[in-house]
């Protein structure tokens, strides 16, 4: 095997439960309910999914932010949660949110959170060839120097420290990149200059969790996707395969919602939820999905992902 | 049909007013929805507001709203009152987080109506109809605001926001913290509300021009406080006049778009400072097209029957 090739992070039923409540009640919530996929070298995958499937969980857990409950992710066949020194873990993990102004410390300047990297994680590059470095990943996301290194985090657009921090994790070489809702707090003109600058991290071999609602979005950037339903995979594989032919009736339902620029809704299908069923349904075994879809019945069984094609995997007992 | 006027609404700062709609003239049909649509800052939110409510440091500086050919008092805070909500109705933005957490639902509509002085037990009737048509229980009335998902929330906020039968409902960004699937849903009931004539007239406002193309009539294309663009919907996205429409329609992702057959393009540059906005078109600065003329302030002309384009290299003018 050549050197790099098998470069790539695997969750291995990854598994997440919450519980609220004292001692006389306590609740439990199964956020993510036993999760596989792995992305590879030079990959994005997009995790897509409504508010509350679990998708920034996931991420959470892939950047050690939150302990799984149960499952192993594992980075370069190594669990991340037995590699003991940190700096050493996120020198080669790293995530990037929703709120790009809370990512920051906003009494440095730019140029001084570059620094802090040097610092940080390369200290054998000198500063001169540094600042060359610095430079050339400023010019490959699309940012002008003068324009950003003399600033303060407050003196920047949302888009700008977006990109700075794409750069950030361009400099530090970094093998994972979980990009959490990077472009939901900006405009449309600004959001394809992040999009593009995330592109530039995926040539230089990075694997990429592109977790987002819009699912044009997750289409335009991704290799492979994840559709979660109440922290269960649903459908997945390849980007392609599962957007031209989707099986399952989640991923067809949010599909018919994306709103497009050339084709209108079609206004007799529209699909909202009702009262806490669910909670129910799962607890019976049955599929979690079965109180809002339209072929369910009390058949519909906890249903386990099943290969339908190549490259394309489907839990639904009625495909 | 609601008239706006040589609208200019400035916010007062301690380094100058801050032109957030200067100078805006279009109007609103009887039966249509209006999208409007531009990236932060363009003074979409300002111009639904300010049909509704003055608050400092926003202050009216010149124009007039008409509403069915009456003047609207929007300068006075006190005479609005007349108007608010039985005429005008306005949902905010982040509206269903606005709901009183230690209220139950029928009870925030019990206070909201009785500032009003419209008795509950008039409109309770009507207001079962209204959640069955945005397929909510009536159960919900008994139940607190967090105790439903923002979908739900906003369907709920759709419900109360027309009680009253406004002339003219205002949207403001209602779609935009929604899932795709919920987008769609809550979507489709605004137009349904209009269909069903409980409002007369929509103003959609959102960044999101996919949402508008799939509900509005005609879209208006807001950039630094000004119109630049407004038409029908049909005609905005397919044949895009203005130079910033163009641009922003071809830097959305559609469905069906990888990055390894089409790049997208965003558009360089930011917006101008409305405190000291630059002389002339207040795009120029962005615009790939821009020349000498654009020094002079572009009128927004009617450069084709009921479009109106604000651009000095429009053809047709």
């Amino acid at each position: 095997m050549l050197e790099g090739e098998g470069k790539m992070i695997r969750v291995e039923n990854l598994t997440k439960v919450f519980t609220s409540g004292g001692i006389f009640s306590k609740n439990t919530i199964v956020a993510v309910d036993g999760v596989d996929f792995e992305i590879k070298k030079s990959e994005i995958l997009a995790l897509v999914g409504e508010s509350g499937s679990g998708k920034s969980t996931i991420g959470k857990m892939m950047l050690k932010l939150l302990k799984p409950s149960g499952g192993q992710i594992l980075l370069n066949d190594k669990d991340i949660y037995k590699i003991k020194n940190n700096k050493e873990f996120y020198s080669k993990v790293q995530g990037i949110f929703q709120d790009p102004y809370s990512s920051f410390n906003p009494i440095f300047k730019v140029d001084r959170i570059f620094k802090l990297i040097k610092q940080s994680f390369k200290k054998e590059v000198s500063s001169s060839e540094w600042e060359g470095r610095v430079e050339e990943v400023l010019k490959k996301v699309g940012l002008n120097v003068g324009d950003v290194l003399n600033k303060y985090i407050h003196q920047l657009s949302g888009g700008q420290l977006q990109r700075l921090l794409i750069a950030r994790a361009l400099l530090m070489d970094v093998d994972v990149l979980i990009a959490d809702e990077i472009t939901s707090m900006l405009d449309a003109s600004t959001r394809v200059d992040v999009l593009e600058a995330l592109l530039s991290l995926k040539e230089i071999g990075a694997s990429i969790l592109f977790i987002t609602h819009d699912l044009s979005q997750a289409y335009y950037m991704s290799d492979k996707i994840v559709v979660l339903y109440k922290g269960s995979v649903v459908e997945s594989g390849s980007i392609e395969k599962v957007f031209s032919n989707p099986m399952h009736p989640y991923t067809r339902m949010l599909l018919d919602s994306i709103p497009q620029l050339d084709r209108k809704w079609e206004e007799d299908r529209i699909s909202v939820e009702d009262f806490d069923k669910s909670r129910a349904a799962w607890k019976e075994g049955l599929c979690k999905y079965i109180d809002r879809c339209p072929l369910a019945d009390l058949n519909c069984v906890r249903p386990k992902l099943k290969l339908v094609e190549e490259d394309h995997y489907v839990a639904c007992v009625k495909m | 049909m609601v008239e706006i006027k040589g609208l200019k609404i400035y916010y007062k700062t301690l380094r100058g007013d801050a032109k957030a709609l200067d100078d805006v003239t279009f109007t609103i049909n009887d039966r249509e929805i209006l999208g409007i649509a531009g990236e932060s800052g363009c003074g979409k939110s300002t111009l639904g507001n300010s049909l509704i409510l003055l608050k400092p440091p926003m202050k009216y500086v010149s124009g007039e709203v008409r509403l069915n050919g009456e003047r609207l008092p929007i300068d006075n805070t006190v005479e609005m009152r007349k108007y608010r909500y039985k005429k005008i109705s306005l949902i905010p933005q982040y509206a269903m987080d606005a709901l009183n957490p230690t209220r139950k639902i029928g009870g925030i509509i019990k206070d909201l109506v009785g500032q009003h002085r419209v008795k509950y037990e008039e409109i309770e009737g009507r207001l079962h109809e209204r959640l069955r048509m945005v397929k909510l229980s009536k159960d919900i009335l008994n139940m607190y605001p967090f105790e439903l998902s923002g979908g739900m929330k906003q369907r709920l906020v759709l419900v109360i926001s027309t009680l009253l039968n406004p002339d003219l409902l205002i949207a403001d960004e209602v779609t935009s913290a929604l899932d795709v699937s919920s987008q769609k849903a809550v979507s489709l009931m605004f137009k349904e509300f209009r269909d069903e004539k409980i409002v007369n007239s929509i103003v959609f406002i959102t960044h999101d021009i996919a949402v508008l193309y799939q509900i509005a009539d005609r879209i208006a294309i807001m950039y630094a406080g000004k119109v630049v663009e407004i038409g029908p919907t049909e005609e905005i996205m397919k044949n895009p006049l203005h130079p910033y429409t163009k641009a922003l329609i071809k830097s959305l992702p559609n469905a069906g778009i990888r990055h390894t057959h089409q790049k997208l393009e965003g558009i360089p540059g930011h917006p101008p400072n409305l405190i000291n906005p630059p002389e002339g078109c207040r795009f120029k600065d962005r615009c790939p097209f821009a020349s000498d003329e654009c020094l002079n302030e572009p009128p927004l002309v009617e450069v084709e029957p009921g479009r109106y384009v604000a651009c000095w290299k429009v053809k047709g003018r």
